[in-house]
């Protein structure tokens, strides 16, 4: 459609035909007020606050319903509509409680800016305010409906955005209320929407409130560390007496990929960090009991035994296992170390999903993946297994709002009925495990129809949706860990048939494609290059073992022969997570990092405490194989980061970690590891430190000298060095990787988390756990 | 049932049939009834729009808009199914005659809704009646039934081929919902809460089909003028305001009750010689003209023609048709409070300015009745109805605005005496206890 020209405060603006004229004046810098509107939710007109006076209009018309027109005139601020606005804001006022000293929405406030732009100095009334008692609607969830404006963005971002529908309003006029519509409490997937974009202190969060004030805060923006969609979130954090705490976790600035969006893992449960039984000394067993010790007779101890190891039985008798949670930077150089230091191919990791499939099967077709951007502008998606409302709340988020907004089509192949089918186009339910059949049958394999028939999806139903998903001229495919190997590559093959496809694998954690992406694998070097034949890294590191290496089960197998003389865990729990007997590594020498003690730390030889993705600085990648920047927020006092302390054991073995971490030349940045990123401290000392000519140089615990060499090594990863600094999500390109080989699809192990769990993390996080105890148990329905 | 009033200057059209027994579907059709419908099967949908807009009809609801034009925003061509709404939902003070429509001639309001379906080629006619009229909903339950019963509705009506059903749907007690939009939700099983418009009922309406809704009187009307003729109709009122008018005179008055009287008749000759003038010697204080949210009229206003230009030019509305007197024996504050009252309970709460405003004039209307009022009180229940007015979702905010700034305006006096450290300067309270208003 054509732009129309209208005149705003005696400016000429141009905006598109059907723009709203609040979004066009916003575009040309004229702010016009409002509580009610927000983009991307329903139209209210509810709060009359951003009242325009247009030309020819006997009445003030509201900015947030009015479409602009051509030769529109309008008037902004004039004596009228400040008065309207005053008023408004006066009438509010009235019954509001103005107990903003200790809100915990003081200086953060929307009706605090809105008196201070637009309010009266005088009060009018004498009566008594209306008052009702504050209520809890869940664990994390209180509501103070004196403070509440009734601008009815709570209603809609739960139902609209989240489709959730656990809001509403109840009575009429003065008595106007939100409340569940559950009863008095909220049945929901406490995602915290609600309270986050609550523009007065009406709806606070029961992790956050009464903590703090908003200025006494420094915020932090980095990735949330749970599950595989890499939400951008900002962290406030202050000071406490064990370093720095994180109190609140939000995105209110819209940055990354996730705009405004984030889960309750997201939102909450950053808790885990402060859990009182986080580790914050090394431990040594001693006399069969793990000991505190100092951090040098840790990796003195560390050190010597793997070297000894090493150098009687050789490499192959160490067994290296590493973190879905990790930074990118520690991953590959736990890759680096495992096969240069410790000369052992026996690397795993927890795999969701199979990496090295997907990145055989998309080997030299550039442009096939979708980033999670992409999802919410596909003109059309097909999902296939996984249910992205409890695994992946950011995807689900994307896809939910992208049929609302954009009328997208949304195709889904599951083997139960998830709730992202309420948003379908589309729904083929497949028996359990049948998803790979429902793809041939999708390539035009009809001999498979009549084992996908059920009642839901018949026949006809299963052919036409084959016609939809067909005819598709630009379809984003996503799947789960449903399809392993062979089968991602048969799915490869027919989005080859399609017009434009573009495919997201779904993997369970933070770092799990970044994990894969970084060669945690016994036969995959960084960059799914085969360990037999990477000649670019065999120069690059030096010599490497060539030989296959060990998988997790077959590295279980050696222990229990007797032939796995060392182990060494980085942030991950295989006893906890894969059920494994924990007895199999009895005589051999165990060491773990990681933040509490876990089933597998238990058993360790040294326990040594780990920083966890918030406390520490670098990148990871999401599932979708978007890169972006971990900052450091958090600190708490006797932790590590994992970088420094694989480093350390380095060094401890004897070995120049310059040739580990190619420290010292080239970039003189610092991400902050080295001295903490709460910005008004660091500032201080930086500038102290400059002027006493202290600078702090590179040093071998900073990850971006090992930036560097992944993005000169890691094939896809040689993405823009400032964006990724400034904070910016870049997708990264699977299709330059390594020829990379086909796993044994047993290799992959779906986490199954949902909403409100997240591996082992996630059983430290008070509010994880005190939602899921307030959790009405699922009651069976009985079959008569 | 309500005992009906007369007086010789009435000239009954809507009202031809009460008392007649019409409930009764062969009484009604022996009174022409179900004639004009079968007049109009046989007319083109333009040809009937052109003869209700030339009757010079205007809605009854109170705003007064032409029903012919409204009917002639409806599109042709709609992939939506198109509706007939008749809004029955009677809520505003002072006005109570829809509800004699309902009670004695029920199938002229669905004759009415059929020539309106008839008009913009819809097929599916509701009837949307007050929550509060429990009986009335019985009676046109019967009566729809009975038309099924007939032939008259349903399939292939009269022989025509044209398929029309229509459904009745009972209020659950919100003026609010007598705003078209918030009808429409309503109806729709949602809040009571009015719609952002445009887009208007005519283009989007009931299930986003396009729609036409119109005012019980309004409708009930319709089928006078197809068989009366639109020249006959629009005689008998002044020019622009065609037909007669159900005025429902209340108040102070010797002889209160509903009137059909053409528009334009004299609003002074309508207190004085048809509502038989004011009881007990006592003086006119105030009329409010068209239900409680038109500006008061003071006694030498009062001589006025009640049609909405008339009135409109008067600075007041002829509304809905509640002609409510006041004699001298009324305190205006208590009236402006009672008023108030009734906007405060009613306001639907989804705006800033409605449901804050009208709570706040309750509150401070009340202390200020009670004695406790300040000199500045008077200027702040004026300022708060004036920022009321005009910046809020739908026009409820205007109805509870527009009367307390005349009160403020045209009885400071009045406002001023209560000041004087006595709780109400009137001993005995006149008027307000009956103006026949629910809560």
């Amino acid at each position: 459609m054509p732009d129309v020209s209208l005149t705003v405060d005696g400016r000429k603006l141009t905006a598109p035909a059907g723009t709203l004229l609040i979004e066009a004046c916003k575009s040309a810098g004229i702010e016009v007020p409002s509580f009610c509107y927000y983009p991307n939710l329903p139209l209210q007109g509810a709060c009359r606050m951003c009242v325009v006076k247009v030309e020819k209009m006997p009445k003030l018309q509201t900015a947030c319903t009015t479409v602009v027109t051509e030769g529109m005139i309008v008037a902004t601020d004039s004596d009228e509509v400040r008065q309207a606005r005053k008023a408004m804001v006066e009438l509010l006022l009235g019954n509001h409680p103005l107990d903003c000293p200790v809100c915990d929405a003081g200086g953060e406030c929307e009706l605090q800016d809105m008196t201070f732009s637009y309010g009266a100095a005088e009060s009018r009334f004498m009566e008594a305010k209306n008052h009702r008692e504050e209520q809890q609607w869940s664990p994390v969830a209180y509501f103070d409906r004196p403070r509440c404006i009734l601008c009815y963005r709570c209603v809609r971002v739960c139902g609209e955005a989240m489709d959730v529908w656990a809001l509403g309003v109840q009575n009429r006029g003065v008595n106007s209320v939100i409340a569940p519509n559950q009863d008095d409490h909220l049945e929901c997937e406490e995602c915290g929407m609600c309270i986050d974009i609550c523009p007065v202190g009406a709806l606070t969060s029961g992790a956050y409130r009464y903590k703090t004030r908003p200025w006494e805060m420094n915020h932090v923006g980095t990735v949330c560390t749970h599950c595989g969609d890499g939400c951008k979130t900002t962290l406030g954090v202050r000071r406490c007496d064990t370093g720095m705490e994180i109190v609140r976790g939000d995105n209110r600035d819209k940055s990354g990929i996730n705009n405004d969006f984030l889960c309750i893992k997201g939102r909450y449960a950053f808790d885990f960090a402060h859990n009182d039984e986080r580790l914050t000394q090394p431990l040594i067993r001693k006399n069969g009991k793990l000991t505190p010790s100092t951090w040098e007779e840790a990796f003195g101890l560390i050190g010597k035994r793997f070297a000894e190891v090493r150098d009687k039985d050789g490499g192959s008798a160490i067994g290296v296992v590493g973190s879905n949670r990790t930074t990118n930077e520690e991953n590959y150089l736990l890759s680096k170390f495992a096969r240069v230091v410790l000369k052992t191919n026996n690397l795993d990791h927890h795999r969701t999903a199979d990496y090295a499939a997907f990145a055989a099967a998309l080997h030299g077709k550039p442009g096939k993946t979708a980033s999670m951007r992409e999802v919410f502008n596909a003109p059309a998606m097909l999902l296939i297994g996984n249910d992205p409302t409890n695994q992946h709340p950011l995807l689900a988020w994307q896809i939910r709002n992208n049929v609302r907004l954009h009328r997208s089509r949304l195709y889904v192949i599951n083997s139960a009925p998830i709730k992202l089918r309420r948003q379908t186009a589309g729904f083929g339910l497949v028996p359990t495990g049948a998803e790979a059949r429902a793809i041939a049958f999708l390539a035009g394999d009809d001999s498979l129809l009549d084992s996908l028939v059920s009642d839901i999806t018949n026949r006809d139903a299963w052919s036409a949706l084959r016609d939809k998903i067909r005819a598709e001229q630009n379809l984003v495919i996503a799947f789960g860990s449903e399809l392993r190997g062979a089968d991602i590559q048969k799915l490869v093959n027919f989005a080859s048939s399609l017009t434009a496809v573009k495919l997201i694998c779904l993997s369970d954690y933070a770092n799990s494609r970044g994990a894969a992406d970084m060669g945690l694998y016994p036969d995959l070097l960084p960059g799914y290059q085969p360990a037999s034949s990477a000649d670019k890294f065999h120069h690059e590191w030096g010599g490497l073992p060539t030989e296959k290496g060990l998988s997790l089960p077959e590295m279980v197998d050696a222990a229990k022969a007797g032939k796995l003389k060392a182990l060494y865990v980085v942030g991950s729990n295989p006893i906890g997570r894969l059920s494994i007997d924990p007895f199999v590594f009895s005589k051999s020498f165990v060491v773990v990092q990681d933040m509490f003690l876990t089933e597998t730390a238990t058993i360790a030889d040294v326990v040594l405490p780990a920083a966890n993705a918030y406390e520490k600085s670098g990148t990871c990648t999401n599932t979708c194989g978007d890169l972006q920047l971990v900052k450091k927020a958090g600190e708490v006092t006797g932790t590590k980061p994992d970088f420094e302390m694989i480093v350390r054991i380095a060094d401890a073995m004897g070995f120049d970690v310059r040739k580990l971490v190619p420290f010292g030349g080239g970039t003189h940045a610092d991400m902050g590891q080295t001295r903490g990123a709460q910005s008004g401290e660091a500032d201080r000392h930086a500038v102290w430190l400059e002027a006493h000519n202290l600078e702090p140089k590179m040093t071998p615990f900073d990850p971006i000298a090992i930036l560097d060499e992944i993005q000169r090594l890691v094939a896809g990863y040689d993405v823009s060095r400032i964006n990724l600094l400034a904070g910016n999500d870049q997708h990264i390109e699977i299709a330059e990787s390594g020829p990379s080989v086909l796993h044994k699809p047993e290799l992959i192990v779906p986490a199954n988390d949902d909403l409100f769990s997240s591996g082992t993390l996630g059983r430290y996080s008070h509010t994880l756990n005190s939602v899921m105890e307030n959790k009405p148990a699922e009651t069976d329905v009985a079959a008569d | 049932m309500a005992s009906l009033v007369s007086h010789p200057d009435e000239v009954r059209v809507v009202s031809k049939r009460f008392g007649q027994g019409a409930t009764n579907i062969d009484r009604y059709v022996d009174l022409d009834g179900y004639k004009a419908v079968q007049k109009a099967l046989g007319m083109q949908p333009d040809e009937i729009i052109n003869e209700v807009k030339s009757s010079g009809l205007r809605g009854r609801g109170g705003a007064g808009f032409s029903t012919g034009m409204k009917w002639s925003f409806v599109p042709k061509q709609s992939a939506k199914p198109k509706y007939v709404l008749c809004n029955g939902d009677e809520s505003e003070p002072g006005t109570c005659k829809d509800r004699l429509i309902f009670e004695h001639d029920p199938h002229a309001v669905i004759e009415g809704v059929m020539i309106a379906a008839i008009a913009v080629g819809s097929h599916t006619g509701y009837i949307y009646i007050r929550g509060e009229y429990r009986y009335v909903s019985i009676i046109m339950q019967k009566a729809i039934q009975d038309a099924y019963a007939r032939g008259f509705l349903g399939k292939n009506i009269f022989g025509s081929g044209y398929d029309l059903d229509i459904y009745w749907h009972g209020g659950a007690g919100a003026y609010e919902v007598g705003e078209e939009s918030a009808l429409m939700e309503s109806l729709e099983g949602k809040r009571g809460i009015p719609r952002i418009r445009p887009p208007f009922p005519a283009i989007v309406g009931l299930w986003g089909g396009p729609t036409v809704i119109n005012n019980a009187e309004t409708l009930a009307s319709v089928p006078h003028i197809m068989l009366g003729g639109s020249e006959w109709y629009a005689g008998i009122g002044t020019p622009k305001n065609g037909g007669t008018r159900l005025f429902c005179l209340a108040g102070n008055l010797n002889k209160p009750g509903v009137y059909e009287l053409p528009m334009g008749y004299n609003l002074k000759k309508m207190i004085y010689e048809v509502g038989g003038g004011i009881p007990g010697g006592r003086k006119l204080k105030a009329v409010v003209p068209g239900g409680s949210s038109t500006p008061v009229l003071l006694p030498q206003e009062i001589d006025v023609p009640m049609d909405f230009d008339s009135l409109a030019k008067a600075g007041s509305m002829l509304g809905s048709g509640g002609v409510v007197v006041l004699d001298d024996s009324t305190c205006i504050v208590k009236f402006a409070l009672r008023t108030i009252k009734f906007y405060q309970h009613e306001s639907c709460g989804w705006c800033i300015p409605c449901r804050e405003g009208t709570d706040w004039l309750k509150k401070t209307l009340t202390r200020f009745h009670a004695g406790a009022g300040l000199k500045k009180d008077i200027d702040n229940i004026y300022y708060l109805a004036e920022n009321m007015l005009g910046k809020t979702f739908c026009p409820l905010g205007d109805a509870a605005a527009m009367p307390t700034m005349a009160f403020v305006k045209k009885f400071r006096k009045e406002f001023e005496d209560h000041l004087e450290g006595r709780p109400c300067p009137f001993e005995k309270v006149g008027a307000v206890e009956q103006l026949p208003v629910m809560a």
